[in-house]
Order: C-alpha cells, then structure tokens, then sequence
C-alpha cells in the first residue's frame, strides 16, 4: 500500500529544498593550513593548551589511522574524501577566551539567534519555569562559544563545559574516561577524531544527583572547507540521571563538509543518560550536490548494575549519514534503548542503525526505529543485536519500519541478530501490529484506530523527549513523530 | 578495523588452483563457462567471515584441504555406496541414483512428458538445453556454485514437457562414500515448460565420518503458470562439509514450494536463489534445520522481485539448535523498483535447546518499490517454559514435552510438502533425531537447558 497523502505532504516540507538554516555567518576566522599532518595535529594540542598526555594519544591516534583505510560495507557512496583539502580547525578570532557573552563576536551571537538558541541565561530565566530551563554548549566550527548555566550547574555537583574547558579544569577526569567506551583504534572515523577532535561537551553527574536542568549542545559548522571533529563525553555517576540534548545545523553550500564525530557514555550503578539528537545538518541540494558527510561513532556503555542508556534520534539532515548509536550491556540488569526516525529526501544516503551488545545477566534492550525515504534517496537500517555466552535471560525486542514515497528511492533492513545463550529471548518484528499486543489492545479498546493507536504507543516516548528541546527545529521534529506508518512495507 | 588484508592462499585454495588445468582439459563441455567460474573462485578465494554473505559461515577455515575431485566409482563401488537404505526409497516415479557426483542407476522408467538426460552424457554428447545451464546468471559471483560450475562432473538435465501434469515424484539420490574423503560437484537443470507441474525430490546421503565435500547446485527454471514442488533432504556424512544451492527462475503466475530439511554435516550451507521473473509468481521456501554436537548448519536465502506485480513469496525457517551447534539463517527479499504489489514475508525461528548453541540471524529487506507489503521476522530463544509447564502439569514428562513442542516447531515447515508419504517419511527423521536425543540425555552426556 502506498504511502497516504498527509504523510507525502508532511515530508515534502521538509525536503531538501526547504532547508531553512543554510545562511553562512561572516566572521574572521583563525586557521592553520589545510591538510592533515602531525603538524596540524599539534597545533590544534597547543591551541587549546592541553597537557602532554593528551598530544600523545592524538599523535598515536594520528599513527594509527595513516595504516588504516575506510570503511566501504556501508550502502552509501560518495567521491573518495581528499583528507588533505580539509581545515582541520577553525575558530572566530578572539583576543582570548571570552569572558562574558558581551566579548563574542555579534555576527556568532546573532547566528545563534536566527537559529532560535537561547545563550543569555537571564533572556531564558524571563518567563521559564525553572525547570524547564537548558543549559547550551554552543559549538561554532571548531570551538565552544559559550555555555550557559555552568555556575548554577556547579551548585549541584554537575560538571558540564566544552571538552577543551574540561581539559584545563579536570583533567583528570577526562584522561580516566576518553577512550574507553570507543578505543582509538575503534574504526577509521573514529581514530581520526581522536587524532584531531576539537571541541564538544564534558558531563559529569556526581553519584545520586539528578541533573536539576537539560543539558544539550548546539552545533554549528560555518567556515567552508572545515571538518568539524567534536568529542562529548558524558558521564553518570552511581544513581545520577541526566538528559542530554544535541541539535546541529550548517551552511549550504556545493562542496561537501566532513563531520565525524566521537561520543561516549558511561553510566554506573542504578545511572540514567537519555541522549536525544536532532540531527539537520545541511542535506545537499535535490541534485545531491553539496551537504554534510556525517560520519559518527556514538556508543554508551552501561557499566553499573542496574543502569540505563536511551538514544533518541530524528536524522532529518546530512547527504550522508554513518551513525550507529550503541550500547555495551556490561553491568547485570542494564538497559538500552535506541529509538530513531530518519527522513531522507532528495539524493541523501543514510545508513544508521544501532548495535545492543549484551554482556550481563538479565540486560534488556529495545529497538525501535523508522525509516521514510523519498526523493531519489537511500535509507538503510542496520542493527546488530547480541547476546554473550554469559548474557543470561537477555531480551531483545527490535521493530523497525520503513516507508517509501514514489520509486525512486530506496529502503533496506540489515539486521543482524547472534544469540550465544540458549537464555536469551530476542525477537525481531517488521510488523506494525506486532508491537505489545496488549498496549494496542488497551488503545483500541479506548475507540482509537489500529493506525492510532500504534502511532501513540511508538512515538510516545518519543515526544516526551522531543517536547523538551529547546531548538526551533523541535517543531519539525514534533511534526515527524506524527507521520503515519499506514503504507509501511515492512 | 579497516586495514585491508589480502590473505596468503590457504592450503584448499593453492590445491584447487593447481588442480584445475588438468582437470578443466579431462572434464566434458561448457570449457568456457568452467573457466570463467573458475576465474571467480581464483580471484576471490573461499569466503571467510570478511565476506558479508559469508559472514557466519567461515568456508576457508571449514575447508582446510581440498578433498580431490571423485573419480567415477567402479561396480564394487557402488554396490557398496547403495547398499544402505535411503530413506526416500520406492518415493520417486523414476529414481536415479548417483554416486560421488556421477549417475549409477536408473530405476523406472521418465513419466509421460518428462525426459531426463545424464548430464555427462549432455556434455559429451551435446543436448539442446545444455546452453541453459547457468543461463540465467542467478547467484552470480557466488563461489559455492562458482565451484559447482567449474568442476561438475555429472548430474541431470529433466525436461517437462508444457502442459504435463506429471505423476510422481521425480528422485534423485546422491551418495557419497569412499575410503577417503571426496569432493564431488553434482548439477541439475530442470526446465518445466509452461503450464506442467512437477514434484523434485533430492537426498543427499553420506556414509560414516568422513569429511567429504559435496557441492550441488539444482537449476530450476519454472515456465508460465507452472507449478514445481521440491524437497531436499540433507543426510550427508557427519564429518562433511556440504554446500549446496538451489536457484529458481519463476515465470508468470508460477508455483514454487522448496523444504529443505537439514540433518548431518559437520558444516552445511544450503542457499537458494529465486527470482520472480514473471508477474505474480508464488514460492514458499522452507527450512527445518535439526543440529546437535558441534555441528554448524547454514541457510542463505535471496528472493528477488523482479516483475510486475511483485507476486507473493513466504519463507519460513524453523531451526532447532542443541550441544556446541550453530545454525545461520540469512534471508533477504529484493524489491526491484518496477516490482509494485510485491508481497512478501520471511520468518526465521530458532529454538536453542542448551546453553553453548548459538544462532545467528540476518532477515534483510532491500525495497525500492513503494506499493508492496513485506515484512521479516526473528526469533531465537528456549522452548516456551509456560507451554512446557502445560504440557508437564498435565503428567507428560519434561522429556516428552519437549520433543512434542520440538517436533511442532519443526513440523510447520515440512508440512508444507504436498506429498503424503514423503512429508511422512521427514516427520520420521524428525522423531529419529529426537529419539537420539533422548538417548543422549539418558545416558547423562548432557542436561537440559
């Protein structure tokens, strides 16, 4: 069954063409030469005037992706990448770090305006219920511009400030956890962000705190010919929870722009990290020129006992997107959840998915995840789920839909599915209906259509999480979640 | 980890490169067609897991040497090789036997519009369909049929004539034996003109332990409203690493019902590859797959929908996994973009009877046409403790229920053969596997999970 109206015309509005944040912010900009080298790779160390460790572990990351080469399994395709005609940093010039907001540049200030991100903590304070207040991590190419509510975020314990910040001020902290949910030599994209990662956010939730607001980060690629390598690393102590939120957007423009990124998660005992990402980077025009190459590793790794992981992505952006969100199951009685729509349109090429690596006794997990392509576009769905030897009375429960307007376009399914353990109970669906029979029930029962009721309950959680973003483009993704899956090929 | 590695060619793959001139200039016909699948196999090597459609079932690590390429058996021979009592014995209209690779015997005489040639015989002596053979170019660049096509020693061509309702089955009994182990490389082509029906019934037997190589390849190619019945029934040596491949030509309005049922093997892959070629074809395609001790059992599955309408196709794999075993299921259903109204629906289940089983599953969809309905499903996990409970509370013992639930579980994937004494006959082996395991429980070798 073809898709119904409602939904062709909801993803028309949101069709390449319709790219709303593709303006460019003129501002002087610092950077080295182009090109990859141990020089660019020091300079950028120096920059930001890390500690020797830190240049080490770059360098060595350095010298492990010059023996690599990239990865082709993925269905997207694109001219080879001249990693030697890309800026590796590029930063508003400034007579040092800013102090103040009233010291950034007002052409950045403004950008951020246009963008709807609120950075003047007393403009959000007017008006806002405390509660509903977020602190941003403004990110602008290579460099953290401002984050906001730091003071009032220290009071509670909770570190949150850019990763370069985080070097200066906690080292410590940072040299114990980079790395170790996604290794340097984890894979091509991933070891060269290690080697040149700029900047990107730092969290730290002491044990049994609740992070009193959202935290989320604001990424903006500008400057032409920059790759923007950022680096989050979040992590929940014993018994904390946080909320993170991440929105990126960038200039239009007909070259393509690299954006390869590394986060990382950990939560211990009894934590909570609910990561959400609204992904819009600039997708390329109809014809496929121009856009974002968004290759990122993003992984959580539940280490206590007991703790949680829950993904969120809307990937509305990007010609390319490489971007599997995982969870390593480690602590006996962890959760992972990974719940994703990505809307392709135009030429954009997706391949994203998420990996569920069962490893403790009675972990659980949960899949969900919807594709809709149109245009002349490609939307792959690529998951591996599972389950050690040890991995005892795991459970997995994987949906995942895919919607097709017109037949141009392409949808795909690669799910790989390894049970080691006679215990372990996984079950893959492609079925709409087959989502808790019992919750469908429950709705239709209440006079809701099987359609309806099936929407309500996938995209639930979904627009908890969305309802909170602070960013304009919330809207859209609020008008996302309410596409119907009626015409959904499986 | 990205770091290209071009592998040193193993101790299998140098041997069987070495082997091939000669054997390319004693093997009858089809010189360029060997060549050129031999090309393939040169330039690839066996698969390993670094291969995606091989990504469960390493070949290379499988196959450490090459067992030579069988010679034609002698009479004493065969006497030996078909004295053992083939299961689907007295089944088949007409039953033809062979021997590692090479046709023995005929019992019965073709039914009426059938005619069924030798395919050593069509190779030397020529026969009009012989150009058909790998025509259609399905599994290209497949290295189990690459390897079929370069080395086939013998085999079948059957012809059903248009319109022939045939009665019978029509047999084919293989049976590798020897002293040592050996590779043998079986084809068969049938081509059923439109608007015939047929039933196909193959077995592969194998005696002892030994590590033979069987490698066949079944070519079926399904006129205009025909309708092919087939079952295959995998009894190879438990020391044997099988590969076999079906592939399937389906033209408009077709039928095509496939069980697989696979028993021993140290380490089997059976892979079928059917294209809808015409307008609204139907095939179910089914797999019941039986494994214990270390055994590793490997079912691959592409079913492309080519035409307009996209026809209707249902796949169903039932796996039950006890011991060491592993069992692979890999499925993917391609939508060509033309291929509208497809309807098509594939359910790999696995019940993992022990602790050390494993499973692996990969149910792909690759869409590219917008007005189809497909949908694909997996599961692995235990037998369903509540119904077991049931079962227990109304005084079965656990090992009965057990074996009840396991024969249920299997069972809907062979009852969909639509020959009663044969669907019989597997339903049998069934309970022969069970009975084993039971014996196996007895004597305390191992818990229950």
């Amino acid at each position: 069954m073809p898709a119904v109206q409602e939904t062709i015309d909801q993803v028309k509005a949101i069709d390449v063409s319709e790219y709303k944040y593709g303006f460019i912010t003129d501002v002087e900009m610092e950077k080295p030469a182009k090109g990859l080298t141990e020089a660019t790779v020091r300079y950028i160390s120096a920059r930001k005037n890390e500690p020797a460790w830190m240049l080490d572990w770059r360098l060595d990351a350095f010298r492990r992706w010059k023996t690599m080469t990239e990865p082709t399994w993925a269905r997207v395709s694109y001219p080879e990448i001249d990693f030697q005609d890309i800026y590796y940093y590029a930063a508003p010039k400034m007579n040092g770090a800013p102090k103040s907001l009233d010291e950034v540049d007002p052409a950045i200030l403004d950008a951020y305006k246009k963008l709807g991100i609120p950075l003047r903590e007393q403009e959000i304070l007017a008006g806002v219920e405390p509660q509903n207040r977020v602190a941003v991590d403004a990110v602008f190419d290579s460099v953290s511009v401002v984050t906001t509510f730091r003071a009032e975020l220290a009071k509670a314990g909770v570190i949150f400030c850019s990763i370069s910040d985080a070097l200066q001020e906690h080292p410590e902290l940072v040299r114990k956890y980079i790395g170790t949910v996604v290794p340097v030599t984890d894979n091509y994209y991933a070891t060269l962000n290690s080697a040149v990662f700029t900047d990107g956010s730092f969290v730290f939730i002491p044990k049994g705190v609740r992070c009193p607001m959202e935290l989320s980060t604001y990424f903006r690629i500008n400057e032409k010919n920059t790759g923007q390598f950022e680096r989050t690393l979040i992590i929940a102590e014993e018994g904390s929870y946080v909320s993170y939120l991440e929105g990126c957007t960038a200039p239009q423009r007909d070259e393509n722009q690299l954006h390869a990124a590394v986060v990382e998660l950990i939560t211990m005992d009894n934590a909570e990290i609910k990561y959400s990402t609204v992904q819009n980077w600039y997708p390329g025009d109809a014809n496929g020129k121009g856009g974002i190459y968004n290759f990122v590793t993003k992984r959580g790794d539940c280490r206590g006992k007991n703790s949680k992981i829950s993904w969120t992505q809307v990937e509305t952006g990007s010609a390319i997107t490489w971007k599997y969100p995982s969870c390593i199951l480690r602590g006996d009685g962890s959760r992972g959840e990974f719940y994703s729509i990505a809307v392709s349109n135009g030429m954009q090429q997706v391949d994203s998915g998420t990996k569920m690596i069962h490893l403790g006794k009675n972990t659980t997990s949960r899949i969900i995840s919807k594709g809709i392509s149109a245009g002349r576009s490609q939307n792959t769905y690529r998951g591996l789920v599972s389950a050690h030897r040890k991995a005892t009375n795991a459970r997995n429960f994987t949906n995942c839909d895919s919607l097709l307007i017109g037949n141009q376009c392409g949808a795909h399914t690669v799910p790989y599915i390894e049970s080691k353990t006679s215990t372990a109970t996984f079950e893959h669906e492609a079925t709409t209906s087959k989502i808790s029979e019992d919750q469908l029930f429950y709705c239709m029962q209440r006079g809701l259509s099987a359609e309806d009721a099936t929407a309500l309950i996938v995209n639930g959680f979904v627009k908890d999480v969305l309802q909170q973003l602070p960013m304009e483009f919330a809207v859209e993704a609020q008008k996302l979640i309410s596409i119907s899956l009626e015409g959904s090929v499986g | 980890m990205s770091a290209k590695i071009t592998p040193m060619r193993s101790a299998a793959e140098s041997a069987l490169i070495e082997r091939f001139p000669a054997l390319k200039a004693a093997l009858p016909g089809l010189a360029s067609a060997r060549e050129d699948a031999f090309a393939t196999f040169a330039a690839a090597g066996l698969p390993t897991r670094r291969v995606e459609a091989w990504k469960y079932t390493d070949l290379r690590a499988a196959m450490r040497e090459a067992a030579p390429l069988a010679i034609r058996p002698n009479a004493a021979e065969i006497a030996v090789a078909l004295k053992g009592h083939s299961p689907l014995a007295g089944q088949g209209a007409v039953t033809l036997s062979f021997v590692n690779g090479y046709h023995v015997a005929t019992k019965g005489g073709p039914p009426n519009g059938v005619s069924i040639t030798p395919l050593a015989e069509a190779l030397t002596g020529g026969h009009p369909l012989l150009s058909k053979i790998g025509a259609l170019k399905l599994a290209q660049g497949d290295l189990a049929l690459s390897l079929n096509t370069a080395f086939m020693t013998d085999g079948a061509i059957i012809h059903v004539a248009e319109d022939a309702n045939v009665e019978g089955p029509i047999a084919l009994r293989f049976v590798t034996s020897g002293a040592t182990a050996v590779a043998t490389a079986a084809r068969v082509l049938m081509v059923v003109e439109a608007g015939a029906t047929v039933m196909l019934v193959e077995s592969h037997e194998g005696q002892g332990a030994l590590a033979h190589q069987p490698n066949t390849a079944f070519e079926i190619i399904a006129g205009d409203k025909s309708v092919v019945h087939h079952v295959r029934l995998g009894l190879n040596s438990t020391g044997a690493v099988a590969l076999s491949t079906l592939t399937a030509d389906l033209g408009a309005e077709t039928s095509l019902t496939s069980v697989n049922v696979a028993l021993t093997g140290a380490v089997t892959r059976h892979q079928v590859f059917a294209r809808f070629s015409g307008g609204n074809a139907r095939a179910q395609i089914n797999g019941a797959t039986l494994l214990s001790s270390t055994q590793h059992a490997d079912s691959t599955l592409v079913v492309e929908h080519a035409a307009e309408p996209g026809g209707e196709s249902r796949e169903l794999f039932r796996t039950i996994v006890d011991d060491e075993a592993a069992g692979v299921f890999q499925g993917k259903i391609i939508v060509q973009p033309h291929a509208q109204k497809t309807d098509g629906r594939m359910a790999s289940n696995a019940v993992l009877l022990s602790e050390g089983a494993a499973m692996y599953n990969k149910p792909e969809l690759e869409i590219f046409a917008d007005d189809v309905a497909c949908a694909h499903g997996a599961t692995c996990g235990a037998l369903d403790d509540e119904l077991l409970f049931y079962l227990m509370s109304r005084g079965i013992t656990k090992a009965e229920a057990e074996a009840l639930m396991i024969e249920s579980f299997v069972g809907a994937a062979i009852d969909f053969i639509d020959h009663e004494p044969i669907r019989d006959i597997l339903h049998g082996l069934v309970q022969d596997w069970l009975q084993a395991r039971a014996a196996r429980l007895n004597a305390g070798a191992l818990t229950v999970s």
